[in-house]
């Protein structure tokens, strides 16, 4: 398999008023043709700002350092004009919240044919019934009246629909999701994720499917990145994660997951919260909420150690040898 | 898979203001008369037996009467005619004037908002400089420059005009960049043109409707202003705001001032009330 998406030492920095907030920090992975790449962190772990570097969609503020190489083109410092013959065409992307992501002035038909004249310069006919057959991959009923509606006459579950018809339209090589399923109720999150699998079988797509939910990157991910604090702290092939999560971290999103025969008073959670990005210490990120925690997490971040094929981890737990 | 009905035609947002505003009684009843007042300004000279520049000086500031229905100046001029005539110079530099006001401020506003930066600094501090210029001694100075003349009265009022409306435009741009629909548009690899025309500027239609009707009146306003001020129309050619001023000189004929004043007072007070209700079918919340 070749290798569609190549990320080096991502970093991103906002400058604000308060300081500098370290968003990201030097993130690095690597995602093959037609894999599913998840990624997963709680909310303000830079998961979002990492495919937003990808886009080129992050504010002015944001400085951007590394290197995020599509098919071996260098996406960073690209201007906007060749950005945009990428960004819709071999790259799309869908949101989290589809009640907000259509424009509510706008007919489906519009704001779909919309992408098709712009990159494949179809006629806006043409574009239509690219459209039609697009919302009917999507499972749309009646995609030939639909398409006439305007986006407050859909459902939840029918707008992310159209979303990834939207983003479809151009077969591009790669498919962003960002939490596709956070804004739904669980029935609909289900046909939307099975949904996705398809159609990425069916149009040979590589996915990059963002979340917090270990039960989505279960079902539909072959190999995970796990984020904390902006930095990847662990990456697995999604059997090896579950089976034997290594980083404190991710052992405690395992662990936090409730199951059906725990009679539990209480949810269990991982203690405390993210550490402030303005502030951020010298040593592991985690270091105050593991419960594994030693002196050296304090003050000095871990290096990457293998951990069988395709994996990694940064733990002071792994580094036996070093910590003497 | 839900029911689907094939006959259940869609219905744009847009319908369903306007299902809301055709409930408010009052704004439509307040645009019918608006519809019926441009009627009038517009048909009334074509049937009158009089001209508007015609004078009598047999007749000289007769009371209303058969004849002449809202009396006669001190020139013996058919004040009814000349009314009409006022009306159609009125809604004529309120209509081009408002134009202007929607196409600049609409323009000018959305790309100072969405582009942002230096840009939007720069295109604010224009308006902020204009701002401060003094109306009227814009207006002073534009005619002392380039004499009377009626296309003088659209520019002084097209360049204050569209200040307001290119600061609401901005603001109202600048929450919906951050909406995702339009970052969903960049991702699809719009550029920045398309973006603001296709995608933030339909999205502006409302509030720039609001906006226009309240513009309208503000407009016929400051019209009338530079009228009664002797800048702006020039005789034997009149506005209502002439006609008042005209008026105002001679009281003890009081319907020189009464009828031009009621005229503009009631286009004023329709205007308004369509602008409110338009808001308010607009924003359905509020108000309520």
């Amino acid at each position: 398999m070749a290798t569609l998406l190549e990320v080096n030492n991502l970093t991103i920095d906002f400058t604000t008023r308060n300081g500098t907030i370290h968003a990201v920090d030097s993130a690095s992975f690597i995602l093959q043709e037609g894999q599913t790449l998840g990624i997963v962190g709680e909310s303000g772990s830079g998961k979002s700002q990492t495919v937003g570097a990808i886009m080129g969609l992050l504010p002015n503020n944001a400085t951007v350092s590394g290197s995020v190489k599509f098919q071996g083109q260098e996406l960073l410092g690209l201007d906007a004009k060749a950005m945009n013959k990428i960004r819709g065409d071999r790259i799309c992307m869908i949101f989290q919240d589809p009640m907000s992501s259509l424009n509510p002035y706008l007919t489906i038909e519009r704001q779909m044919t919309e992408v098709l004249c712009l990159h494949k310069g179809m006629s806006r006919k043409d574009a239509k019934i690219e459209s039609i057959k697009m919302l009917d991959a999507v499972k749309i009923p009646e995609a030939k009246q639909r398409i006439n509606y305007y986006p407050h006459e859909f459902s939840g579950g029918m707008r992310q629909r159209v979303m990834i018809a939207m983003a479809l339209l151009c077969r591009p090589k790669l498919l962003i999701a960002d939490e596709p399923t956070t804004a739904l109720d669980v029935t609909v999150q289900a046909q939307i994720l099975n949904l996705l699998a398809e159609i990425k079988q069916e149009f040979h797509m590589a996915m990059i499917l963002i979340t917090h939910d270990m039960g989505v990157v279960a079902g539909s991910c072959d190999y995970v990145e796990v984020m904390y604090a902006g930095k990847l702290v662990e990456n697995a092939p999604v059997e090896a994660l579950f089976a034997t999560p290594k980083h404190p971290y991710t052992q405690g999103l395992l662990g936090a997951i409730p199951k059906l025969n725990d009679n539990l008073e209480k949810l269990i959670t991982i203690p405390g919260e993210l550490p402030n990005a303005l502030h951020p210490h010298a040593g592991c990120p985690f270091a105050d909420r593991c419960s594994k925690v030693m002196d050296i997490c304090r003050t000095q971040m871990p290096g990457s150690t293998s951990e069988g094929p395709d994996r990694s981890v940064k733990c002071w737990l792994y580094h036996s040898g070093e910590v003497a | 898979m839900f029911k689907f009905n094939q006959q259940a035609n869609s219905e744009s947002l847009y319908l369903q203001v306007y299902s809301r505003f055709v409930k408010n009684k009052v704004a439509l009843v307040c645009l019918f008369i608006l519809a019926l007042l441009v009627l009038l300004v517009v048909m009334a000279p074509w049937f009158s037996p009089y001209r508007y520049d015609e004078t009598n000086f047999g007749l000289s500031q007769v009371a209303p009467n058969l004849h002449n229905w809202f009396g006669t100046d001190s020139l013996g001029r058919d004040l009814f005619t000349r009314t009409m005539v006022g009306g159609r110079t009125t809604f004529l530099i309120a209509f081009i004037a408002t134009l202007v006001s929607v196409f600049l401020g609409t323009i000018y506003g959305s790309i100072a908002g969405y582009v942002g930066g230096w840009l939007d600094s720069l295109m604010m501090r224009i308006v902020d400089i204009l701002y401060s210029l003094p109306f009227l001694f814009f207006a002073i100075l534009l005619v002392t420059f380039f004499g009377r003349n009626f296309i003088l009265i659209f520019v002084a009022i097209g360049a204050v005009s569209w200040l307001d409306m290119s600061r609401v435009v901005r603001g109202q741009t600048m929450s919906l960049k951050h909406k995702i629909f339009i970052e969903a548009a960049q991702i699809s690899g719009l550029s920045q043109i398309k973006i603001i025309a296709k995608h933030i500027i339909p999205n502006l239609i409302g509030i720039v409707a609001v906006y226009t009707t309240l513009t309208v009146p503000t407009v016929i306003v400051i019209s009338a202003f530079l009228s009664f001020l002797g800048l702006g129309v020039q005789e034997p050619m009149t506005s209502w705001g002439l006609l008042i001023s005209d008026g105002a000189a001679n009281l003890t004929s009081w319907w020189l001032v009464l009828f031009p004043g009621l005229f503009l007072v009631l286009t004023l007070l329709c205007f308004n009330f369509v602008g409110n209700g338009l808001r308010d079918a607009l924003d359905p919340r509020e108000h309520r």
